[in-house]
């Protein structure tokens, strides 16, 4: 993990039902931090991250929804959530089923406003 | 009347894993005092992350703030927790009536209603939003009702799968696979029709969304929302190969939007089946 991301990604896993918590480079999808439970891959969670994130950003321009601020892909067996930066860099977490998003949503919107 | 603030925060300071956070939270949101508010909202979620109250008081908070998206979330949590919980049924009742769903409103604030019978202005608050009718002989219903509207388009390819609902020509969009539209429309910036160019990569943005799912083994997707600046959007599949988008405007809750989607959906899959 980069060290200088290392506390704000460990106070997201640190949450109930988090199992992992990354910051991607948004243009090529590589990890540039990540703390992830075990059987999650993180240069694949990465990848598909910034590829949702990019498809989303260009159906929200297309759109005129304005610049995406979060992204949440409800799935039967969980959610992957990302709040894209104002940097190059968006922050994903994966979250089990039923873990209530809305507090887990706002840290990660005040998160990326410091991701630099 | 308003507790003291300066006696509860010396208790909360005192003994931080009291519950006397839920009393000074709601002291300071009578005050104005936000911020303040928020801090010890989150302060007490975090030590009490299963309490219905903390996240009651939270959702209050929010909802003070204008962030109601988050604050449907936080009630439906307390709901999720405790089914009879009054303040989340006045909450959830408050921001569907907001949304101008007035019926699903009813329902939670009538629970809430017979849940506190001394609450006067809860009394007066469903007799306003049943807008004159008799209401307290009629049953509750064992579950929010369901849509009012439902499509009534004619058989066949011609007629359009929302008809009756609201924003049918504005605010939703449907597409087959190849991205062709099949109804609805979406009004952008400016009244601009962008239903065509939204069109062209709503079918492939869906697509990613269910690789993403299927790659990182969560399952079969259910829906994708995009919080915009101005606009929030839910994309989902009614079928395998369609694909439709709703949106609504940014800081309505996003439970609001799934479900109206998911209204727009059902109204889709009954076109579909009747057209094919």
């Amino acid at each position: 993990m980069t060290t200088g991301y290392a506390p704000l990604l460990e106070s997201l896993t640190r949450l109930r039902g988090i199992r992992g918590a990354m910051v991607v480079s948004a243009e090529d999808g590589l990890v540039v931090a990540e703390s992830l439970m075990g059987g999650i891959k993180g240069p694949s969670l990465a990848a598909m991250a910034a590829s949702l994130t990019s498809r989303a950003s260009e159906l929200a321009v297309k759109a005129g929804l304005g610049a995406p601020r979060f992204l949440h892909l409800q799935a039967a067996d969980g959610s992957l959530l990302v709040a894209p930066a104002s940097s190059d860099l968006v922050l994903v977490a994966v979250a089990a089923r039923d873990v209530p998003l809305g507090l887990l949503r706002l840290e990660m919107l005040r998160m990326a406003e410091r991701l630099v | 009347m308003t507790e003291d603030i300066r006696a509860l925060s010396a208790q909360f300071a005192a003994d931080p894993s009291s519950l006397v956070f839920l009393r000074l939270g709601e002291a300071l949101r009578h005050r104005g005092q936000a911020e303040a508010a928020l801090k010890v909202a989150l302060a007490g979620l975090s030590r009490y992350p299963h309490l219905p109250d903390a996240h009651d008081l939270y959702a209050r908070v929010l909802a003070d703030r204008q962030d109601y998206a988050t604050a449907f979330d936080e009630w439906d949590t307390v709901l999720r927790l405790s089914p009879h919980h009054v303040g989340a049924h006045k909450g959830i009742g408050f921001l569907y009536y907001r949304a101008g769903e007035p019926e699903q409103a009813l329902y939670h604030l009538r629970i809430a209603a017979e849940l506190d019978p001394a609450d006067a202005g809860l009394r007066t608050a469903v007799e306003r939003v049943a807008g004159g009718r008799e209401i307290w002989e009629t049953p509750l219903p064992e579950a929010p009702p369901p849509p009012k509207v439902e499509s009534t388009a004619p058989v066949g390819g011609a007629g359009d799968p929302f008809v009756g609902l609201e924003g049918a020509h504005e605010r939703l969009l449907l597409v087959d696979q190849d991205g062709l539209r099949l109804g609805g429309g979406l009004v952008g910036p400016g009244g601009r029709d962008v239903s065509d160019v939204v069109a062209a990569v709503l079918a492939s943005t869906t697509r990613e969304a269910g690789r993403a799912a299927r790659l990182l083994e969560m399952g079969e997707w259910n829906h994708l929302t995009v919080e915009g600046a101005e606009v929030g959007a839910c994309l989902l599949n009614p079928t395998a190969d369609t694909s439709l988008l709703a949106t609504m405007g940014a800081g309505l809750p996003a439970g609001q939007l799934a479900y109206f989607a998911e209204r727009a959906a059902k109204a889709a899959r009954g076109w579909l089946e009747r057209a094919r």
